[in-house]
């Protein structure tokens, strides 16, 4: 369609200017046209984005801005009777993990391996959390970092992208040991955990109590957890805070146990494994919970290594058990007082009636004996001859006169066979036997001397140390049984003053005649103070009146024929050696149970154990003119 | 003492409603550089000094005669064509890199291209007969279609594209017959499937991402999710200079670079971007008007092709960052952080310029 053009030079055609500056022209204008068409296209577009669908866009831009993060509340603190700090928060670092911002997760481990301490253990429960949240969360790896491993962090950071160090608060238990079996401690939230708590309240928290007053009063102690609203960027990290729902801390608890007296009671005890309960027979407040061995319970607050455990499981003298509350003993003669108040309040034994001692004490158409601790006997005793010298032909006739159903109604008054109700978890229940027991339990017939071994606490008869101190409260109270409480107040993060807690009142014993009670307690005085009294030397310049009643719980079945010298046995064999004790008898101020794993005889071993411990209260006592 | 100071320095022929309106797009990206970068100065400054650079280079094109220009073409497009052949032969090892890698380590030669070629094919054309016949249609495919085949395999897709398109313009503008672009047309819509088997697997996943941006919200489809939002959220007028937070909060990718115009669609919102359009379209009009009043083939074709490329960079950049297109590498002309892109532009309009001063006075 070309025309034919002139030709130039070189036999080319010859170019036309205008021609072609007119066809250009046309070209521009066509291609401008399109041009601007596609710009208003462009511009719908964003048209379409900026106008109609902004507001949507508005929304999730400002979901990626925001985040809501929940902020933990500071663990309530707790004090003992006199206002000393046993359990703390003490600031800490630990190191958290975003494993999808690490890149290589296995690489970071290992390079962070070389600048700070993970153990086995730590990789582990890493390794488990991981299971647990999801990869764009902080995850914990190591908690309580040393001053070393953050500052060698520090240094190091830019090469660890995903890694942070991040400040919490580490519970802390300045008198280790000492109160383990009272406070318990506090470990990582876990799963198990997690389902028994309300899950909102705890997302922001990593500890949780596991034992003891930590785990009884988790919810005053845990406080109730804010929210963070936090501006966040793309790679998570929070650059401010934009608004703020502060935590609520948790309460302070204040304890009834007194830290001199509980130190009092430990160093006592000495090598010996045992435990001692002191209970204020007034309001129910426990003074003092001493369970030996024990463990450092600041090991458990941040993950406990896999060798310290197992050390602790494997201790010969077993540190985890609760001897207080779960050491299940039999209460030998220091029953007698209740069996005895049992025969004179249910009128099997008149007050002023002596019962004959010759040593060797026999059921009808039996020919097995069964014996006083004296060859030969006591002679005619009334019951608190009788208890003065533990004699136990008294109370195997009072026990085969009341019958072991009556027995264990009566002595089921005052707490035996059953919790206590201490504001604790995990308490022992004991054990009062009765021929319906002995039924469901062996489908077996009860026999009669079971009646007579159980009238001086022996046989089937398991008690805990809490329950002897608490059963003894109840008989110095005149029939008041308390649920024994730890926890002496709670000062609320708003109520700056402490709100008492009273312990509850379980039952009262009823009282037939209050003479009875006298005559008892009067027998428990000269078990200390008589002339014949089987721990006369723990009263000795006490400068206060000591009333109590020694015990012995065997270990194996001896056979009533023999004598054996407790001293010569192998220790595992030995006795363990009881004593309850009150004082001061007029007005007592403290009800005290100690028993002593394998300590032979009560007068010995315990009585001492207590008298230590009650000159600890009671000196104290005296000096701060302390009234509950 | 006027004689020492060579004359145009006196009177240089620019022209000012072009230049105004680039300086007017370059203010702009300044200001949206400094937000984008978190207030960097150092940034800002760094680009400043990078666009002066690229000032100079259009006054002193715009001093040379386009009949200079003209006879240096060829021997810019060889050296060009050569040094673009060597990364291919050499193989610089780009191919395995990313795309955000390449920002990094994208190599210069190609940016050359992009305006040799439609000189190339200018100046093939500039003694020959128009509208070309189809012997000098071939030619030309040839001087657009080696390079940009060249620089596709770097990989760079976005550079190819643009060089290849200013090609084409020359070729449109010099009166290509409608049947041979119809034809062209069509050939290349049948030549999708296989261009589709030419592509790398990164490029097919970004084109797979864009027809479905929320099948991997966190991965690929992150950046054009993020992008769209920081655009929508903007609204009709903007959350205000620094405070676009999907930027300063870093859900923007490449926020300096190829993503910046959703910075600026955040923080001036519609308004903002109609704005820049608007001074877009019009340096485009203003560039086609120059070349249609200049006065020699050469001069008009490479002035109407460059305005038209332009128009090429904001519509494939505006469409990515607004999620219409898939994301192919093409900085937004003079905003976008990095040099060599506002370096090569701007000699492009010196060029225009250098055309300008020669226009022709009479019609």
């Amino acid at each position: 369609m070309r025309r034919p053009g002139k030709r130039g030079p070189l036999n080319r055609p010859l170019k036309d200017e205008r021609e072609e500056q007119l066809l250009f022209q046309s070209r521009a204008r066509i291609g401008f046209a399109i041009i601007a068409g596609l710009f208003l296209l462009l511009a719908t577009r964003y048209l379409w984005l900026q106008f109609w669908q902004a507001e949507d866009f508005r929304t999730r831009s400002e979901s990626n801005r925001v985040q809501v993060r929940p902020v933990a509340p500071n663990r309530g603190m707790i004090y003992d009777r006199r206002g000393r700090i046993v359990a703390s928060n003490r600031p800490a670092f630990r190191m958290e993990v975003v494993p999808e911002q690490t890149g290589d997760l296995a690489d970071t481990l290992a390079r962070l391996g070389e600048i700070i301490t993970l153990s086995e253990d730590d990789l582990e429960r890493f390794e488990r959390a991981r299971g647990r949240y999801l990869d764009f969360h902080s995850i914990p790896l190591r908690l309580d970092l040393d001053e070393g491993e953050v500052s060698r962090f520090a240094v190091n950071r830019h090469r660890f992208e995903g890694v942070a160090v991040v400040p919490y608060l580490s519970r802390e238990y300045p008198y280790a040991e000492l109160l383990t079996h009272v406070l318990g401690y506090v470990g990582r939230l876990d799963e198990r955990d997690l389902r028994e708590v309300d899950q909102d309240d705890y997302r922001a928290t990593t500890h949780i109590g596991k034992l003891g007053v930590e785990r009884a009063y988790e919810e005053l102690l845990h406080g109730t957890s804010g929210v963070e609203r936090v501006e966040t960027n793309a790679r998570g990290r929070a650059l401010r805070v934009l608004e703020r729902t502060d935590p609520v801390a948790g309460s302070d608890l204040v304890l009834s146990i007194d830290v001199d007296v509980q130190r009092a009671a430990w160093d006592a005890l000495g090598d010996f494994a045992g435990s001692v309960v002191a209970i204020d027979p007034r309001d129910g407040s426990v003074i003092a919970m001493v369970s030996k061995p024990a463990y450092d319970p600041n090991l458990f607050v941040n993950g406990i290594s896999k060798a310290d455990y197992e050390a602790i499981l494997a201790a010969p003298r077993r540190p985890l058990v609760n001897r207080s509350l779960n050491g299940g003993y039999e209460p030998g003669s220091t029953l007698k007082p209740f069996v005895g108040l049992a025969g004179l309040e249910l009128d099997v034994v008149q007050p002023g009636q002596r019962i004959f001692s010759n040593g060797r004490f026999f059921l009808p158409n039996y020919d097995r004996p069964y014996r006083d601790w004296r060859d030969g006997g006591h002679g005619h005793v009334d019951i608190t001859r009788a208890l003065e010298e533990s004699v136990n032909t008294y109370f195997y006739q009072t026990a085969v006169d009341l019958g072991i159903d009556r027995m264990h109604d009566y002595l089921a008054q005052f707490g035996f066979g059953a919790p206590t109700g201490v504001d604790l978890p995990g308490e022992s229940a004991g054990l009062l036997p009765s021929r319906d027991w002995k039924r469901g339990r062996f489908n077996q017939p009860w026999y009669p001397g079971e009646t007579v071994i159980a009238g001086i606490g022996q046989g089937f008869n398991v008690v805990t140390p809490l329950q002897l101190a608490s059963a003894q409260a109840a008989l110095v109270n005149r029939g008041r049984l308390w649920a024994p409480r730890v926890v002496y107040a709670v000062k609320g993060a708003e109520d700056p003053t402490a709100r008492r807690e009273d312990a509850p009142e379980r039952q009262q014993v009823p009282v037939v005649n209050p003479e009875h009670w006298d005559l008892v307690l009067e027998g428990m005085r000269r078990v200390v103070n008589g002339p014949r009294g089987t721990a006369r030397d723990v009263g000795l310049e006490a400068g206060y009146v000591i009333a109590g009643k020694t015990g012995t719980a065997q270990v194996f079945t001896q056979d009533q024929r023999r004598r054996y010298n407790q001293d010569e046995l192998e220790e595992s064999l030995r006795n363990h050696a009881l004593f309850i004790a009150f004082a001061p008898f007029d007005a007592p101020t403290i009800s005290i149970a100690v028993v002593v794993d394998h300590g032979g005889a009560g007068s010995k071993v315990a009585a001492p154990i207590a008298r230590a411990t009650l000159d600890a209260w009671l000196g104290q006592e005296r000096l701060m003119g302390y009234r509950p | 003492m006027r004689r020492l100071v060579p004359g145009w320095l006196g009177a240089p022929r620019l022209d000012l409603p072009l230049l105004a309106a680039l300086l007017l797009i370059m203010g702009a990206g300044l200001m949206v550089l400094y937000s984008a970068s978190g207030e960097d100065m150092g940034m800002v400054t760094r680009q400043a000094v990078r666009l002066g650079i690229g000032l100079a280079v259009m006054v002193g094109l715009s001093q040379t005669p386009p009949h200079i220009l003209r006879n240096w073409t060829p021997w810019i497009y060889a050296v060009g064509l050569a040094m673009v052949a060597a990364t291919w032969v050499f193989g610089v090892g780009q191919g395995a890199d990313r795309w955000l890698d390449l920002k990094v380590v994208r190599f210069q030669p190609s940016e050359i291209m992009k305006l040799a070629v439609p000189m190339m094919v200018a100046a093939w054309l500039h003694p020959r007969l128009l509208p070309p016949n189809f012997r000098d249609v071939l030619v030309c495919a040839g001087i657009l279609g080696v390079p940009a085949l060249f620089i596709a395999r770097q990989p760079d897709l976005g550079t190819a594209l643009l060089v290849g398109v200013s090609g084409c313009f020359t070729l449109f503008l010099a009166g290509l017959s409608w049947r041979v672009i119809a034809g062209l047309a069509t050939a290349g819509i049948a030549a999708l499937p296989a261009l589709w088997m030419v592509m790398k697997e990164y490029q097919r996943d970004r084109v797979r991402t864009f027809l479905n941006p929320e099948s991997d919200p966190l991965g690929d489809g992150w950046n054009i999710i993020q992008s769209k939002i920081a655009v929508g959220s903007g609204g009709v007028t903007g959350k205000g200079w620094l405070e676009g937070t999907q930027s300063r909060l870093e859900f923007i990718p490449e926020r300096h670079t190829d993503f910046i115009l959703a910075v600026l669609s955040e923080e001036f919102g519609l308004l903002g971007v109609l704005v820049l359009f608007a001074a877009y379209l019009f340096v485009v009009g203003r560039g086609l008007y120059i070349a249609s009043v200049a006065r020699d083939t050469f001069s008009r074709l490479v002035a109407g092709s460059l305005s038209m490329t332009l128009f090429v960079y904001v519509l494939v950049n505006g469409g990515m960052v607004s999620g219409a297109l898939p994301v192919v590498g093409v900085p937004l002309p003079l905003i976008s952080y990095g040099g060599t892109s506002a370096v090569t532009l701007l000699a492009g309009f010196g060029i225009m310029m250098s055309a300008w001063g020669n226009r022709r006075f009479v019609r």
